[in-house]
């Protein structure tokens, strides 16, 4: 390696930033609150103007599959913070293991969202439907909100594991490790996102009724 | 080792009692939301769900062991949200 290229590699780490990275992520999550958050607001006036309507249709979800789904990511989320915590300390294997732990807890948060999805299609409630179209408008709303908030979440928890996947490629890689654990805890910080909204979405569908 | 965002590496017990506390706090919502007191235990539900939502943000999240300018920054963008809300309501709520 010529002495320019050396220097041209030990420039780009300089430019290594973990407080901007950061910083950046935060500004990201900050996007991701307004995006959330204004369909919250949308369900909050639709709560307001068409109240029975609303815990009607909070009661033909499934509690127990909704309680479940909130137990499974904050434990995924336990897990999360766990796999930073290894790596700080050097412990490559048991970060690992964590963030595959994570990573099955997304695929089981996942599974139980789709039979959820098609029990209510198997009853013939799906965005479009003519069964849905035949309902109270108020429910036609709640039940419109319910496929688009928790399709948008669920959205989210495949590129949050998808995340989880590239970061443990890079704890392996050797390219993340506790010298330079940004990276992993900026994919901590995302998915601790995805279960905050899972936190407010369980209880304003699942348990209004 | 440490990084340089956090004065020390939180301990593992840290993790484990905020997990248990958020755990304690879904069993207080469900439980709760069997009391039939309809718009009360929405407010009821919020409420919790914010207090949970606050110990991710401060331990999970490690706001709690962060520089000052990360809790300005969120407390910035709840107000920000919390204007939009208002507003919304400020209309809805009349009409």
């Amino acid at each position: 390696m010529s002495h320019q290229t050396t220097a041209a590699v030990n420039q780009a780490h300089e430019h290594h930033d973990p407080v901007a990275n950061k910083i950046g992520m935060w500004l990201f999550l900050f996007t991701e609150v307004l995006l959330f958050g204004a369909l919250f607001i949308t369900y909050a006036v639709y709560l307001t103007l068409h109240n029975w309507d609303f815990m009607a249709g909070s009661r033909e979800l499934d509690r127990l599959m909704g309680a479940g789904n909130t137990v499974i990511l904050l434990t995924s989320s336990l897990s999360m913070a766990l796999a930073i915590g290894a790596l700080e300390r050097g412990k490559k294997a048991l970060s690992l293991v964590m963030l595959g732990l994570t990573l099955l807890f997304s695929f089981g948060f996942l599974l139980i969202k789709s039979v959820e999805w098609s029990h209510k299609f198997h009853h013939g409630i799906w965005p479009g439907a003519e069964h849905l179209a035949a309902m109270n408008q108020g429910q036609q709303v709640f039940f419109g909100l319910y496929f688009t908030m928790t399709g948008l979440h669920a959205l989210h928890v495949i590129i949050g594991a998808l995340a989880i996947i590239f970061a443990a490629v890079m704890i392996i890689r050797g390219k993340v490790h506790a010298g330079r654990i940004d990276l992993l805890e900026n994919t901590g910080l995302y998915w601790h996102l995805v279960d905050l909204v899972w936190i407010f979405l369980f209880p304003l569908f699942y348990l209004i009724g | 080792m440490s990084d340089q965002n956090n004065h020390h590496i939180v301990p593992y017990s840290i993790y484990f009692n905020v997990w248990l506390a958020l755990l304690a706090l879904t069993v207080v919502t469900v439980a709760v939301s069997y009391v039939d007191m309809r718009n009360v235990a929405i407010l009821t539900a919020v409420l919790i769900a914010t207090v949970k939502c606050t110990l991710v943000l401060l331990y999970f999240m490690h706001i709690r062991f962060s520089k000052l300018l990360y809790t300005v920054m969120i407390l910035s963008v709840l107000g920000t949200y919390a204007i939009f809300l208002g507003l919304t309501f400020a209309d809805y709520g009349y009409r």
